[in-house]
Parts: C-alpha cells; sequence; structure tokens
C-alpha cells in the first residue's frame, strides 16, 4: 500500500500538484487519470522519489519516502519495479541482458541461478525468443514487455508504469495492460500506473484517481466512472472516446 | 560568471557521486574492459595514420626552413623528436581525442539521460554516475597514455621516412644521428603524465555534459559540441600549468 499525503510541488513558483491525497492498494491496478500536461509524470516522480516533494509525505507501508536516508532510500528501491514510458530498456545490452541487470547488480544468488529468473521472467511476458535480440532490434510492444520483464525481476512489492500503452496499437495496449493486471495480482504488487487510454481504464481501472491541472478531482473505480457527476471528469472521458 | 560557478559546483557534485566504491565489482570490471576495448578499437588506428603524417610533414617543414650552413642537419631529427615527444603525441593527440572521444561520450550519456534509461538505474538502486561514468574515466586514464606512446612511436617513424627523401640535404643518419641527440628520457614521463590529467579532463567533462542534458536529441547535440569545447579548453589551460610545473 503506497499513500500520498497533502503532497505539493511547484516549478519555479508554478504549482504542477496541489494537496494531492491518494491512497493505492496492494494486489490491484491503481490508475493515476488525466489530460496530458495534468500533471501524472510529476506525481509519479514525486512517489518513486526521483523528485522531492514541495511538501507533503509519501508512505510505503507505512515507511515515509520524504526525509530519508540515501541508504534507506536505495533500500527501498531494491523493492521497486518501474515501466517507463520509452520503455528506457539499456540499448548497449540485449534483452536478456537487460533483464539480468538488476539481478547481477543486487542478487546474491549465482550466475546460472540469475539467468534462471532473468529467463522465468522473460517467459511470464512471452518473449523468449527475443533473449538476444538488442532493443533497437525488436518492435515497441516487445520493448515494453522486455521493460516489464526487467522491472519484475528482483521480485518487487511496487510496481509503477508510466503511459505504458503509449505507442502501441489498441490490441498491443490491450495485452500489456491485461499482462500488468495478471502479474499485479499473482505477486501481490502494488501497481500505479499513469495514463489517458480510456481502454486500460475500463480494462482495469481498480481503483482510479483523476488529476486535473494538479488537483485531485475525482476517485473511484472502473465500474463508477462512467456514472459520475464531476464536469471535468466526464469532459476527459468524452474527449477520450470520440479519439 | 554566475553559470560558470553553478556549471563548476555540478561538476564537483558529480564527481563526488561518480567516485565512490562500485556495488558490484565484476560489473564494474566488465564496464571497465568494454570501454578500453572501444577505445581502442575506435581511436588506434587514427591515432597512428595522424601521427605518421604529422610526424613526416614536421620533418620536411624543419629541413625546409632550415637552409643555414651554419645549423647542422641533425637539428631536423632532434627538433622533429622534440616536438613529437614534448607536445604533438600529448597535447595536440588529446585535443584531437576530446573531439573524437568526448563527443562520443557526452552524446551516449546524454541520449541514456533523455531515453531515461539513468532514471530506470536511479530507481533500481544503482549508482549511475558511478556505474557509468568511473569506468570510462578509469579506462581512458589507462588506455590514452597508451595512445599516446603508439602516437609517438609512429610520428618518429614518420619522421624517419621523411628523412629518404632527400629534402635541402636531409639524410636519414643525420636525422637518426639527431633523434639520439641530447635524450632527455624525461619528456617521456612528462607527456604521459600530461596525456593521464587530460584523459581525466576529457571523460569527465564529456560525462558531466551529457549526464545533464534535459531535453531531447537537439539538447544531446548541444551537449557533445559543448562537451568538445569545453575540454579542449581544459587541456590547453592544463597544458601551460603543466608545462610550467614540470619543465621550468
Ligand atoms: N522538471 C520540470 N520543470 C518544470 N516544469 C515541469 C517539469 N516537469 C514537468 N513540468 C511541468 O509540469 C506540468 C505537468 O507535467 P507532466 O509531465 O506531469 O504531465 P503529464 O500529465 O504526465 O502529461 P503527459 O500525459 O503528456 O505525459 C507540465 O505543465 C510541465 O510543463
Ligand atoms: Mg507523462
Amino acid at each position: 500500500m503506497v499513500e500520498v499525503k497533502h503532497l505539493s510541488k511547484s516549478f519555479d513558483g508554478r504549482t504542477v500538484l496541489n494537496d494531492i491525497n491518494a491512497l493505492f492498494e496492494t494486489g490491484k491496478t491503481n490508475l493515476i487519470i488525466g489530460r496530458s500536461g495534468s500533471g501524472k509524470t510529476v506525481l509519479l516522480k514525486n512517489i518513486i522519489g526521483l523528485q522531492r516533494p514541495g511538501s507533503g509525505q509519501i508512505l510505503y507501508d507505512g515507511r515515509e519516502l520524504t526525509g530519508m536516508k540515501k541508504r534507506e532510500l536505495d533500500l527501498l528501491r531494491r523493492e521497486m519495479g518501474m515501466l517507463f514510458q520509452g520503455s528506457a530498456l539499456f540499448d548497449s545490452m540485449t534483452v536478456l541482458e537487460n533483464v539480468m541487470f538488476p539481478l547481477d547488480m543486487f542478487s546474491p544468488d549465482s550466475f546460472k541461478e540469475r539467468q534462471k529468473r532473468a529467463m522465468l521472467c522473460l517467459e511470464r511476458v512471452d518473449l523468449l525468443e527475443a533473449e538476444h535480440l538488442y532493443p533497437s532490434e525488436i518492435s515497441g510492444g516487445m520493448m515494453k514487455r522486455a521493460a516489464i520483464a526487467r522491472a519484475i525481476a528482483l521480485k518487487p512489492k511496487y510496481l509503477f508504469c508510466d503511459e505504458p500503452n503509449s505507442g502501441l496499437d489498441p490490441k498491443t495496449s490491450l495485452l500489456i495492460d491485461d499482462l500488468i493486471h495478471s502479474i499485479t495480482r499473482d505477486y501481490r504488487m502494488t501497481t500505479i500506473i499513469n495514463t489517458h487510454d480510456m481502454n486500460s481504464v475500463k480494462n482495469i481501472g481498480e481503483n482510479i484517481i483523476f488529476i486535473r491541472e494538479g488537483i485531485l478531482e475525482w476517485r473511484g473505480n472502473k465500474d463508477e466512472i462512467v456514472s459520475s457527476h464531476n464536469e471535468a471528469l466526464n469532459d476527459f472521458i468524452f474527449a477520450a472516446s470520440r479519439r | 560568471m554566475n553559470e560558470a560557478l553553478h556549471r563548476m559546483g555540478e561538476y564537483t557534485l558529480l564527481m563526488a557521486k561518480v567516485i565512490s566504491i562500485p556495488n558490484r565489482w565484476s560489473m564494474f570490471f566488465k564496464q571497465l574492459i568494454k570501454e578500453i576495448y572501444k577505445l581502442g578499437a575506435d581511436s588506434l588506428w587514427i591515432v597512428i595514420i595522424i601521427s605518421i603524417f604529422i610526424g613526416t610533414v614536421i620533418a620536411i617543414q624543419i629541413s625546409l626552413n632550415i637552409s643555414s650552413p651554419l645549423i647542422p642537419k641533425f637539428t631536423i631529427g632532434y627538433t622533429t623528436r622534440e616536438i613529437i615527444l614534448l607536445e604533438f603525441s600529448s597535447s595536440i593527440m588529446c585535443l584531437i581525442l576530446a573531439g573524437k572521444v568526448g563527443s562520443n561520450i557526452a552524446s551516449e550519456i546524454g541520449t541514456m539521460r533523455v531515453t531515461e534509461q539513468i532514471d530506470a538505474m536511479e530507481i533500481m538502486g544503482v549508482n549511475s554516475a558511478n556505474f557509468l561514468i568511473l569506468p570510462k574515466i578509469l579506462g581512458l586514464m589507462i588506455f590514452i597514455p597508451v595512445l599516446v606512446i603508439f602516437s609517438m612511436f609512429t610520428g618518429i617513424l614518420g619522421g624517419i621516412a621523411a628523412s629518404y627523401a632527400d629534402i635541402n640535404g636531409m639524410t636519414p643518419s643525420s636525422f637518426e644521428y639527431g633523434m639520439q641527440f641530447y635524450f632527455n628520457s624525461f619528456y617521456i614521463g612528462y607527456s604521459i603524465i600530461k596525456s593521464v590529467v587530460y584523459a581525466f579532463i576529457i571523460a569527465s567533462i564529456a560525462s558531466y555534459f551529457g549526464y545533464n542534458v534535459k531535453g531531447g536529441a537537439l539538447e544531446v547535440g548541444k551537449a557533445s559540441t559543448n562537451a568538445v569545447v569545453m575540454s579542449s579548453i581544459m587541456i590547453l589551460m592544463a597544458d601551460v600549468v603543466m608545462t610550467h610545473l614540470m619543465l621550468t
């Protein structure tokens, strides 16, 4: 469970996040939705500690991230996996080496065991055939899957995804969504996903917050969202469904 | 001025992050070998080719310019050697390498920055600066001196080749005599020490510019140009300082 309390963040005097309060549940796919520029990425970066919040608290199962020492933060980060918008695979390494990287860095296991674990992760995302290819040699959907495999290599408790569907066709998007959803359930992770894809919302929106211009406007789930009375949210849904 | 101070502060902070114990030695050595191999494969031939040609040209030009009968012909060999050992193979070669290797490093790290690969490392709890930059700095500090030695060797060979062309009375035997005349072996050490410092300058400054890129592909290009300009200026300044410290 990840809790965000009274989180605010501004850049050069411009407020990007304003007093956000949210609760992201374990074993569920938690969605942060909102229009482009609403502050989703900034919120996610604050939650994982890549940016320092201006004020407020972030709690990982009761452990407060804000104010953690470098050492503690490094340890907490080994419990996190992240899927970046552009996949962020290391382009000097093959798919298999990418998945092995976190294991090589932190796992105490032998090389054979690490390799076995990496292959297992690749199998989970159905990418065994691409193990020896470089990121430049595979498609966007495969890159996303490889990045998911890398993110789950160290069996994280928390998984973060920034626009997992950007640049993918609807069918592949669905596949990626389902993959993230089933991994979340199987490993009982706390998964937080940034998205503006209404298909994802309808598909895996177990717990949703809607952000508009840095303000949390609405929270609920995929069943409640269709009957919401929030005007901004309805606008967002309408605009998204017209695309 | 403010900008310069800000950059110096940023650079110092980055170096503090770079210089720490790697958390996996096996990964560190793997990276180090990779960097040395890349540097060697990329730069050895260009160093050899440039050195041979410049060595040849220096010998020809000196021989053309020394026409007075009062100056003995072995001066040509002597001067060629001094230029190559003292300045060309270390400083000029490193300026060339700053252009080639420095821009490479800056754009490699800069691309990793804008495509969030560095963030991906940080989020895993990896010290990305240490993992990416330390092997580059050490790799260059180990292998650039080797390239400099190659450059000295092939530069001199170029000079010798020129001496066979019989320009303005230059002969191989006088050239050879001149090359051994009044030889101070400290000059080789001096050049190698200089090149180690230049290697640090090239790798650390290029890494700094790459690591701090903000934006996209366009900024990566700018960062790599800036890296080359800044490291070249720093090399020239370090040259003056070190020459003053070691030779006067
Ligand atoms: N490092 C930064 N410095 C200054 N302003 C920033 C920075 N990062 C983000 N912003 C600003 O914060 C606002 C929110 O940006 P953010 O990237 O969070 O949007 P987003 O909701 O993720 O949009 P998208 O769906 O397009 O990814 C934008 O107006 C952006 O200009
Ligand atoms: Mg975003």
